[in-house]
């Protein structure tokens, strides 16, 4: 290396920020365990949490951004980098599975059991088959279709992971008007995906009554693609803070990693988002 | 090798001012600061959920209730269960893992000494979550350390406290298994390759990556108690579709590789300080990461095996049967050559190789015990009943736990550059080891007789084993405050010990570095051949 500087492996100074978070993910605990047993403080602990929260990502990520523009980091630090966002996304992709499995099996096996001769002193009359709410529930609802408004998102979703490429091709070559533009339209893509999933949940509560108490369908439906929502949204915040950077110059066609990094993990989201269509609106 | 820092002998500018008293420890980046502190939160975690197990002993030493109340009891297990394991044995191996890992590959830190930080610094608010839950209106979750439902979804608001606690241990975890993995991949010293790290370090990236694909799998199973709790989802309830066995398959699909995530890095103390004492190399290196990375694979496809009760179809019986026992193959292979580096070793019997050999022998029995429950007839009837208990606690404290003594006693010279009170170490192990086996050698006539576990009261014939048992709890919880007065002792006024302060220990913390460990160590990474 040729910088004398960058030899070494940061390592950062103490930190107020970590502690910062942890205060806030306390707050966060007491607040959301009192919140759903309807205590008033729970909500002001809510509110509290997510204000010091928001306030040290602000902190956290700011300080990050600066050692990085400061040249702090050198390449091994950039792999560290590589290897930790690598396996926050398995981590991630974990947690989708313990849902998903919970669709399968309540699909393939839970709901045909309940159908079967020791059930039927309970529930003498349930036939099962897919989608459904179960043998108790007698409230009808309309599954979603797929070819509406999911697979419309389904193309904004892929569009969306073939110009955030287009925009990194463009980061390689240093054409910062293309970046920015191919960024943009990226942005753009997200927040309509948002847009729809949001009218289409509207749409499920009230036309076709299909809500999150609407047992095994309901639950799996709106659990599945609400926290997909939320990554995508969380997703999206990220873009545009990459956006921002972008604009703000703080990307070189070598040194680029928190541009890959959010990359990755929106390649994720999109990844996580044909496993829904197919198994959650289409099959 | 861009890791090649400068000479600066302590003129890091980064590191040239921290803070000192109580902020130092808030805000610390440094991976011994935060090593002690998560052994210091395990050791009082380890006491507080020892008072509980007290309490649930003392109610059963005799039958009938005398001591608490049967919801209370039930507090007590459930409680007891989740502080053991989130609180106590794993931040104890994460705190190993922050002292040793970076010394043992030469590194300067761990790779993202911040987020280290937050991973400790997430325990205290997730542990005050789950004691606070004993005072809020119902009490604490009393459900058993495995959360089923339909107990779960109709307890009270400690239920919520303990799933959000839930929640924030598992980031810990994650946190941690990713700052772990990539020291390990990307922060190794020049010419250490993967198959020369120490065994400890290698038992640490299987673990973590354990650990990344098991703790994002109970947050899941947590969130949907939650949901089923507050709105309305049916997941564990068949009136929608649900089941609540549905749960058991989630919990155990984290629950098993827990097992071995509390029981792997233990395989990783015990695989440094059995060849420092028998003063030869370990047996079989090459296979001793094989069959640690066959146990961690392997441990994905055995979960229903906690679960032969609930109604499973027979081919999904023997499946998990067959592949539970398979995992004794990599086992024996482990515990075949603890024994094999052993065998014509020059071997002396200080406190760190007593708690070794104690493992090795206890551990194996509850190995057998586990290889007995993985038998579908035999588990039918022993499910559920005292034997289980007995077998798991082999695992967890004459396992894990033993591990654990041993890497204290084994390290604690390097830590403080202070020997600790040989003699009271031999006498903290003798008592352990005694006291262990009357607690729960018994349980297992106990649970062969029929006992039930996690209940308050008992039927007369198992009156006398029953105090066996409470007296023998009793005297390993007293044991444990001999522990805390050898290691203050050794802190405050202990000899001063050598740079490699045990003849046979040939890893880099001893060859490299003074005792202590000055606080930035391996700035300039050394070569390793």
């Amino acid at each position: 290396m040729s910088n004398a500087s960058t030899d070494r492996y940061y390592l950062p100074q103490p930190s107020t920020w970590p502690i910062t978070g942890s205060i806030a993910l306390g707050l966060l605990g007491f607040g959301a365990a009192f919140s759903v047993n309807r205590l008033a403080a729970g909500y002001v602990l809510l509110a509290l949490g997510f204000a010091v929260l928001i306030y040290m990502m602000f902190g956290w990520f700011g300080t990050v951004v600066r050692e990085s523009v400061a040249g702090k980091y050198n390449d091994r630090v950039d792999v560290s980098f590589r290897w930790g966002m690598s396996w926050f996304i398995f981590s991630e992709v974990m947690f989708f599975g313990a849902f998903f499995g919970a669709l399968y099996y309540m699909r393939v096996l839970s709901v045909p059991w309940l159908g079967e001769v020791d059930q039927k002193l309970i529930w003498p009359d349930f036939a099962p088959g897919w989608p459904i709410a179960g043998p108790g529930i007698s409230e009808k609802f309309t599954p979603m279709g797929a070819f509406g408004i999911p697979a419309l998102n389904t193309l904004l979703l892929l569009s969306s992971g073939v110009t955030i490429t287009l925009a990194h091709w463009a980061l390689k070559k240093g054409n910062r008007g293309a970046l920015i533009g191919w960024m943009f339209a990226t942005v753009a893509l997200g927040i309509t995906f948002l847009g729809f999933q949001a009218y289409e949940y509207g749409h499920a509560y009230s036309d076709l009554n299909l809500k999150l108490t609407s047992g095994a369908y309901g639950a799996t439906f709106y659990m599945l693609t609400g926290f997909h929502g939320f990554h995508v949204t969380i997703g999206t915040i990220m873009l545009i803070v990459i956006l921002a950077r972008c604009i703000a110059g703080h990307f070189t066609p070598e040194h680029h990693f928190a541009f890959e990094g959010v990359s990755w993990y929106w390649h994720f989201v999109d990844v996580v988002w044909l496993f829904l269509f197919i198994f959650v609106y289409w099959l | 090798m861009s890791t090649a820092v400068h000479d600066h002998p302590h003129g890091h500018d980064d590191h040239a001012h921290h803070p000192s008293g109580l902020a130092r420890y808030l805000t610390t980046t440094n991976h011994k600061d935060i090593g002690t502190m998560y052994l210091w939160f395990s050791f009082a975690m380890f006491l507080t959920g020892g008072v509980m197990a007290l309490v649930i002993r003392a109610e059963l030493f005799q039958p009938g209730l005398q001591v608490v109340n049967p919801d209370f009891f039930n507090q007590m297990t459930t409680l007891h269960g989740l502080i053991m394991v989130f609180g106590a044995i794993m931040p104890a191996f994460v705190g190993f893992a922050n002292w040793q890992i970076p010394m043992m590959i030469g590194a300067p830190d761990m790779a993202f000494p911040r987020l280290n930080n937050w991973s400790f610094w997430l325990l205290p608010p997730a542990a005050l979550l789950l004691v606070t839950s004993l005072f809020v209106p119902g009490g604490a979750a009393a459900a058993g350390w495995t959360l089923y439902p339909p107990l779960t979804v109709q307890m009270g608001m400690g239920m919520d406290l303990a799933i959000f606690a839930v929640h924030i241990l598992g980031m810990s975890s994650i946190l941690g298994s990713i700052n772990i993995i990539t020291t390990l991949l990307n922060m190794r010293a020049p010419g250490m390759t993967l198959m020369k790290m120490p065994l400890f370090c290698w038992t640490w990236l299987i673990t973590a990556y354990l650990l990344l694909a098991a703790m994002p799998v109970l947050a899941g199973a947590v969130t949907m108690i939650l949901t089923d709790r507050h709105f309305g989802t049916h997941f564990f309830n068949p009136a929608g579709g649900g089941d609540p066995v549905l749960f058991q398959h989630i919990f155990w699909f984290f629950g098993h590789p827990e097992v071995y995530i509390i029981a792997i890095p233990a395989f990783g103390v015990i695989s440094q300080v059995i060849p420092a004492f028998s003063r030869k190399p370990l047996f079989g290196y090459t296979s001793m990461v094989y069959a640690t990375a066959s146990i961690a694979i392997l441990s994905f496809i055995v979960w229903a095996h906690h679960m032969y009760t609930t109604g499973m179809p027979v081919q999904a019986q023997l499946f998990f049967m067959y592949a539970t026992s398979l995992i004794a193959v990599p086992t024996g292979v482990k515990v075949f050559n603890w024994v094999a580096t052993m065998w014509k070793g020059s071997l002396s019997f200080e406190t760190p190789m007593l708690f070794a050999i104690g493992f090795l022998f206890l551990f194996t029995i509850g190995g057998f015990t586990g290889l007995v429950l993985a038998i579908v007839p035999i588990d039918i009837q022993l499910h559920d009943t005292y034997y289980v208990v007995a077998h798991f606690h082999y695992v967890m404290v004459a396992g894990a736990l033993f591990a654990a003594f041993a890497g204290v006693y084994f390290w604690i010279p390097k830590w403080t550059g202070r020997m600790y009170d040989e003699t009271l170490g031999k006498w903290h192990f003798w008592l352990s080891f005694i006291f262990f086996n009357m607690a729960f050698f018994v349980q297992h006539f106990l649970g062969l007789a029929g006992m039930p576990r996690r209940i308050p009261d008992y039927a007369l014939q198992f009156a006398d084993f029953n105090m066996v048992s409470s007296i023998g709890a009793f005297g390993f919880g007293l044991a444990q405050l001999l522990f805390l007065y050898v290691v203050v002792k050794c802190i405050r006024s202990g000899e001063q010990a050598p740079a490699k302060a045990w003849e046979g220990a040939d890893t880099l913390e001893w060859t490299h570095l003074p005792s202590p460990a000055p606080y930035h160590s391996f700035e300039t990474p050394p070569m390793v051949k």
